[in-house]
């Protein structure tokens, strides 16, 4: 039996086979012999997880905790507000990933503003806001660029192409975000009980590991760069779990078809181009020092924020929702009091609950919750 | 987010600049920037993220992560 089911592509199905899963948590459970904690960092890794039934396969020893690597769901509120005030202006075409449109800002969505009237149109390339602006050049074109270090040279290129164009009318509201910190973040916590990481694949199928090497040395702790089907994300578990087994800590590369160690070398070299390290703000966690990219001062004509002369505005955030603890993997979905009560994929309170990827939208649809 | 799809090259072609390859999904065609994989050729299956291939499948290790890790390999029925 395929776990995710078949779906006739090669590089996937062979990832789904029951059998080499099941055979995998075999050794994995020779392996083990006492509890561990382990993150998965990627959302898209809980999902998978949790669609695939594969987390109620593991060996109960093995403590899951869901990372932040939601990206829609780390986006600050105040870029979110920002893009709707955007999204209102009558000149404006905002252009956004899909999922982004019902993550909660403080007042509304970008749903909202567009039910409102607001010109908001989902892209699927970074690209295509591009063409978008050269479709449209007596109106001004922004594009809501959000995600991590996968999604960031997309960006990368849809500034070198404006640029290079000269197209006048595009411009960017830069959000994205770096892994690394984040991870620093929640090993520098006080209370922080993770033991080991299985690291996002597609994230450093770009950046590479060598960022990771110096996290598993400085907090002494092992790191699986893990891909996202059944069985990647069995092995990656074994690897990390004969690591702490073993009590070492290195970064080992579990998806090699698709991450080297040193990245996609095209990709940095654009990014580094374009953008500049910057602080971040995480929604639900925090400042992060260093962990956001902003558009380098060669790029100034490009940043939305500089082109409308945006204000910072004081965000709001619904109290009852402990999106941020679930984000650090502090708490699970179901321990928050609003869970699957006021707060559901159709009246979302938090972020986490609105993305496919977000640990509370994959527990309320994946574990039969009421 | 960072959800990444393995598909194959169909045709290579340059479009505003940049290599630009029709990319088989299973029966879906789509046409994907292949700036950052200046290696890949008609053929070769990539990961393709928001429009754009982010690497090159390496088809010797996609192989080997199938095989036996730990005590599998007497394990695999069949």
């Amino acid at each position: 039996m395929p776990l995710l089911g078949k779906c006739g592509m090669k590089y996937l199905d062979e990832y789904r086979d029951g059998e080499k899963v099941k055979a995998q948590l075999r050794a994995l459970r020779r392996q083990i012999s006492r509890p561990w904690r382990v993150m998965e960092v990627c959302g898209g890794q809980t999902h998978n997880l949790l669609k695939s039934g594969l987390e109620g396969l593991l060996p109960k020893e093995i403590n899951l905790v869901h990372g932040p690597g939601c990206p829609v769901c780390v986006t600050p509120v105040e870029l979110i507000d920002k893009a709707i005030d955007l999204a209102r202006r009558q000149e404006v075409i905002l252009c956004s990933f899909g999922d982004m449109l019902r993550v909660p800002g403080s007042k509304g969505d970008l749903l909202s503003a567009k039910a409102e009237g607001g010109d908001v149109r989902i892209v699927y390339s970074p690209l295509d806001a591009v063409k978008t602006a050269e479709a449209n050049p007596t109106r001004k074109v922004v594009f809501f660029a959000i995600g991590f270090e996968t999604t960031a040279p997309m960006t990368a290129m849809a500034a070198l192409q404006a640029k290079r164009k000269g197209i006048g009318n595009f411009s960017l509201l830069a959000a994205h975000m770096l892994v690394p910190p984040a991870l620093g973040a929640i090993l520098s916590s006080p209370d922080c009980q993770i033991q080991g990481f299985l690291a996002p694949g597609h994230v450093c199928t770009v950046s590479g590991y060598e960022e990771y090497e110096k996290i598993a040395e400085r907090w002494r702790v092992p790191i699986v760069i893990t891909g996202f089907e059944p069985l990647d994300l069995a092995q990656g578990l074994y690897l990390l779990v004969s690591q702490l087994e073993e009590g070492t800590w290195r970064v080992e590369n579990q998806y090699r078809r698709s991450v080297a160690r040193q990245g996609n070398l095209a990709a940095k070299a654009l990014m580094a181009e374009v953008f500049q390290v910057c602080d971040r703000k995480w929604r639900g966690i925090g400042l992060i020092p260093e962990s956001g990219y902003c558009l380098r001062q060669e790029y100034a004509e490009l940043d939305a924020e500089k082109v409308f002369r945006l204000e910072e505005m004081p965000a709001a955030e619904p109290t009852e929702c402990i999106a941020g603890l679930v984000l650090q993997g502090r708490k699970k979905p179901p321990e928050c009091p609003a869970f699957s009560r006021q707060c559901t994929p159709q009246h979302p309170l938090g972020a986490p609950m609105v993305s496919s990827e977000g640990a509370c939208a994959a527990y309320y649809r994946y574990r039969n919750f009421p | 987010m960072c959800l990444g799809i393995p598909g194959e090259i169909i045709e290579i072609w340059e479009e505003g600049g940049l290599p630009t390859g029709r990319v088989r999904f299973g029966g879906i065609l789509r046409e994907v920037c292949l700036a950052y994989v200046p290696e890949a050729r008609p053929g070769d299956y990539v990961i393709v993220h928001a429009g754009f291939a982010i690497s090159k499948v390496d088809e010797e290790e996609a192989r080997a992560t199938l095989a036996a890790l730990g005590e599998m390999r007497d394990e695999i029925p069949g």
